[in-house]
């Protein structure tokens, strides 16, 4: 359970940082970007984007792959997933989402 | 980009041949894939369907690829949903590699469109498909939500 734990941590460390949720929020929103779109409108230097892409990969919430020569990077929420059935009952799953809805819609979308 | 695609990963503590024998066999994916089981001859050019337990056909397609327990191609159309079935065939890839004590398994679906319905479909159930597959090797058990099909779906 050692590595299982090890795991956990670095995802946490990597959702940990406003910046590396904005990079996932903005991956969310448009899967698949080479770097140079992940920099556009952020406000970050090129550089804070690359070293926090570098920690959501150790991670393994973002994942790339080449096309041609272009790198793109894409959100995978497989880490999210397994850290949510951890700790949800699975009776609560329905009325989580309800609540999650409600909050939604009283609060609008902006933070989720 | 011009097409639509996920992209996902996940490491497993298994071998190469155990995660193959996991992701092919019946008595394997009933328990992390919502119940459904895969009928096909893998081989190349071979006919695939993933079946919903009460018997219907979630989806179909073929074998484009198959080296086991390295890589898999599918050829891939949802048939039970009329608005993604017209959406015609995407692609789906596994590709396990050995790390260490563990797999590294990628799995990526994609189409030939733009804001493709059927893989936004596909990208609600990936996740949850894949940790349950995970916690299925690593632990013997897999996840309660991960082991039947939806109700209503």
């Amino acid at each position: 359970m050692k590595a299982v734990a090890a795991d956990a941590d670095k995802v946490f460390k990597a959702l940990a940082d406003p910046g590396r949720r904005l990079l996932l929020d903005r991956l969310h929103a448009d899967n698949g970007q080479t770097l140079t779109q992940l920099c556009e409108h952020l406000p970050m230097s090129r550089q804070a984007v690359t070293k926090h892409l570098k920690l959501l990969e150790e991670a393994t919430l973002v994942v790339t792959i080449w096309r041609g020569r272009e790198k793109f990077h894409y959100l995978n929420p497989v880490p999210i997933h397994e850290m949510a059935e951890r700790w949800i009952h699975k009776y609560e799953r329905g009325r989580l989402r309800v609540l999650a809805e409600l909050k939604k819609n009283l609060e609008g979308d902006s933070n989720g | 980009m011009a097409d639509s695609r996920f992209v996902y990963v996940t490491y497993i503590r298994t071998t190469p041949e155990k995660l193959w024998q996991a992701l092919t066999e019946p008595e394997f994916t009933r328990q992390f894939w919502v119940g459904c089981w895969q009928e096909s001859e893998w081989k190349p050019g071979a006919s695939w369907r993933l079946m919903i337990p009460d018997g219907r056909v979630a989806d179909g397609g073929e074998i484009l690829e198959i080296e086991p327990p390295k890589r898999l191609a599918l050829r891939w159309r949802n048939e039970f949903k009329p608005e993604l079935r017209e959406e015609g065939y995407s692609r789906m890839t596994y590709e396990l590699e050995p790390m260490g004590e563990a797999v590294k398994l990628t799995v990526i679906h994609e189409m030939e469109r733009p804001g493709s319905k059927f893989i936004e479909a596909v990208s609600n159930g990936w996740p949850m498909i894949l940790s349950g597959l995970k916690t299925l090797l690593e632990t013997g058990k897999s996840f309660e939500a991960s082991r039947h099909w939806p109700k209503g779906m």
